[in-house]
């Protein structure tokens, strides 16, 4: 009983140039043979159903395949998935009564001697939720010390740079400005005036039931520039250079520029992380305040459409309802936002380990801490300047 | 089956403005091991890339088995890639995975093959290159240069195939495991009947396996021989290469292996 060629699916041209593999089953009076032909190779094998038609043609009749004869001198070609599957087969040793061709008996040679060698199973722990969260519970420990010591080494890096400033890495401290403010403009400009508008729209749907239509400049002036444009601008950031700065920091580890730095006796500290850090603390007010301008134009113009309020009424009335302090406490808050974004940013870079999945999640894990973190910062800040400016 | 499994016609690369082959011919016949030499910049490595289709030749033919590789279509080619295998530089293991997955991974992606029947591959390629079982569940970072190498080779061997391309495949590695996998090399040459394409600067591992050499110089092959005989060529870069100081330092090991070349 020959399999016949049916219309297998798959790799059709592969087969063009192969003899498909053929198991013949005789059963006679002194038990039954099996004759195998063709091309036992990883082409013409790995043809879809081809493994589990060879395999149930030879479990075909209750005879383990060992006890039956085999005769393999039929076969063209064979490599090691033909002979692995024979070997398996035949409960991988070899069967009593067996007749190889030329050259087939090395396969079987190198089977037989490899044993039944199996995948060492991965090591299997008990009370393994006890361990994790252990490693949860240092990792979290290893990462806030780690945090502090980065802080720490910022503050004495810019006491090194206050008392020798002609040799600070001013050169990187500019272009990180570049990237992280000039280059953020536009992004931060569009959301900036989109949330304006949504944020207008809807306080004047609420105020004009009240008649209290004029407030909306109160509303808009003290949300977007004491919270909603340092918060804007820190998501913004974050997602932009944070995520920028890990991922170079940790192509820098992967590639032993790291090291090589370190070897050459120049100090991560003084010449990666802290003009990060500066350069993101010093664009960062700088596009809180191109982000609350922004926002503020597209509130006034959609005063303007649903309110009909006055571009000058909206622009005169503004320094009188907003206090100045607001627009430090906003400014302050970039500064400080955007140097947390910096460290949090460096400090996953530099815990990046030297593979890919590894620089995935730092990436990630940077970004989403930053945010985190900012807002966190925000809250402290509202505790802090509450009686400040309202 | 022809006598040539590859062969190369005619094959120009350009870059801006820099030739780096001029009309080059190439002949690889079937069983043999030949090595591609060359000074810095010959485009060795290119040329091998362009064997394998990574990159296109500016001018001239490429035929692999037979087919012509900027003309064969998509699943054609798909076919011939299963037909050999390659050995990076750098090992290029897939750093997220375990050395098992590595070696796993061309035969799991045929998506027909029996899971148990890949595993069982897996070890025996992994014995194969002389690794340990217990290395299955490591990670490409945790491993040595020498074993990243055996676990590449390991890889490129998954799908069984007729043809390996070895680029430096001793380069980076100290004496000694550059000398058990130059012994690797020719008892998998041996046991497997393969076709071996490589590039390589070290000596050493030339003399020990190569049975052809072919010489890049002047912006193609000068000469494509025996090493006994490429030697006796009168040419400024064999003499250099060959017959420098390193190159009598290496010839120690003719006299030791005779029957290689």
């Amino acid at each position: 009983m020959a399999l016949q060629e049916a219309p297998f699916r798959g790799i059709l041209l592969a087969s063009m140039h192969h003899a498909m593999p053929q198991l013949v089953r005789d059963t006679g009076d002194r038990g039954t043979t099996f004759r195998a032909g063709g091309d036992w190779i990883v082409q013409t094998l790995s043809v879809r159903g081809r493994i589990d038609a060879l395999q149930a043609e030879a479990n075909a009749d209750h005879v383990a395949p060992e006890q039956a004869s085999w005769d393999l001198s039929g076969i063209t070609r064979i490599d090691h998935l033909g002979a692995q599957f024979f070997w398996n087969l035949w409960g991988r040793r070899r069967p009593a009564r067996l007749t190889l061709g030329r050259g087939q008996e090395a396969f079987f040679d190198r089977l037989h001697h490899l044993g039944d060698l199996r995948v060492p199973e991965a090591p299997r722990q008990h009370f393994a939720w006890v361990i994790a969260l252990g490693i949860g519970l240092f990792g979290f420990l290893d990462h806030v010390i780690g945090f502090i010591r980065l802080i720490g080494q910022l503050v004495l890096d810019i006491v090194r740079l206050l008392r020798n400033p002609r040799r600070g890495p001013w050169t990187e401290i500019s272009a990180g400005v570049f990237h992280a403010g000039a280059q953020a403009l536009g992004i931060t400009a569009l959301v900036g005036f989109l949330i304006g508008v949504v944020l207008s729209y809807l306080s004047s749907q609420q105020l004009r039931l009240f008649g209290a239509d004029i407030y909306i400049v109160n509303i808009l002036g003290l949300s977007i520039i004491r919270e909603l444009g340092p918060l804007l601008a820190a998501i913004l950031v974050a997602g932009r250079s944070g995520s920028a700065i890990t991922a170079q920091l940790g192509v820098m580890r992967v590639t032993e520029e790291l090291d090589a730095l370190l070897v050459m006796g120049i100090p991560h500290g003084f010449r990666l992380i802290l003009p990060r850090v500066l350069a993101l603390g010093l664009a960062m007010p700088l596009v809180v305040v191109w982000t609350d301008a922004m926002a503020l134009v597209g509130g006034m113009v959609s005063a303007k459409i649903t309110l009909g309020l006055s571009y000058s009424f909206f622009i005169d009335t503004l320094p009188n309802v907003v206090k100045p302090a607001n627009i430090w406490i906003g400014v302050c808050k970039g500064g400080v936002f955007g140097m947390l974004i910096g460290l949090t940013a460096c400090h996953y870079g530099l815990r990046i380990e030297p593979n890919t999945s590894s620089l995935g999640q730092g990436t990630t894990a940077s970004v989403v801490t930053a945010i985190t973190i900012v807002i966190l910062a925000d809250a402290v800040f509202a505790i802090l300047f509450k009686n400040v400016g309202i | 089956m022809d006598e040539n499994v590859i062969e190369i016609r005619g094959l120009w690369t350009v870059y801006g403005d820099a030739v780096v082959h001029r009309d080059l011919d190439l002949d690889v016949r079937r069983g043999e091991i030949l090595s591609i030499v060359g000074g810095s910049g010959t485009g060795k490595t290119t040329l091998i890339r362009q064997m394998i289709g990574l990159e296109r030749p500016t001018r001239g033919t490429v035929r692999i088995f037979g087919e012509m590789m900027d003309t064969a279509d998509v699943s054609h080619l798909a076919a011939i890639r299963n037909r050999w295998g390659m050995l990076f530089q750098q090992g290029a293991l897939f750093s997220a995975l375990t050395v098992f997955e590595n070696i796993a991974l061309p035969l799991q992606e045929m998506r027909t093959l029996p899971e148990d029947i890949i595993a069982d591959l897996v070890m025996l390629k992994l014995d194969m290159v002389r690794l340990s079982p217990g290395d299955a569940h490591k990670m490409p970072a945790d491993l040595s240069g020498g074993m990243i190498k055996r676990v590449a080779l390991a890889r490129a061997l998954a799908l069984e195939p007729e043809l390996l391309f070895l680029d430096e495949p001793t380069a980076g590695l100290d004496p000694e495991s550059c000398e058990s996998f130059v012994s690797l090399i020719r008892a998998l040459h041996k046991a497997l009947g393969l076709t071996i394409v490589m590039v390589t600067h070290d000596l050493d591992t030339l003399f020990e396996l190569t049975s052809r050499v072919a010489v890049l110089a002047d912006q193609h092959v000068i000469a494509a021989a025996p090493v006994k005989e490429v030697i006796g060529i009168p040419h400024p870069f064999i003499k250099q290469f060959f017959l420098g100081e390193r190159g009598q330092r290496a010839m120690e090991v003719l006299r030791e292996y005779p029957f290689i070349v």
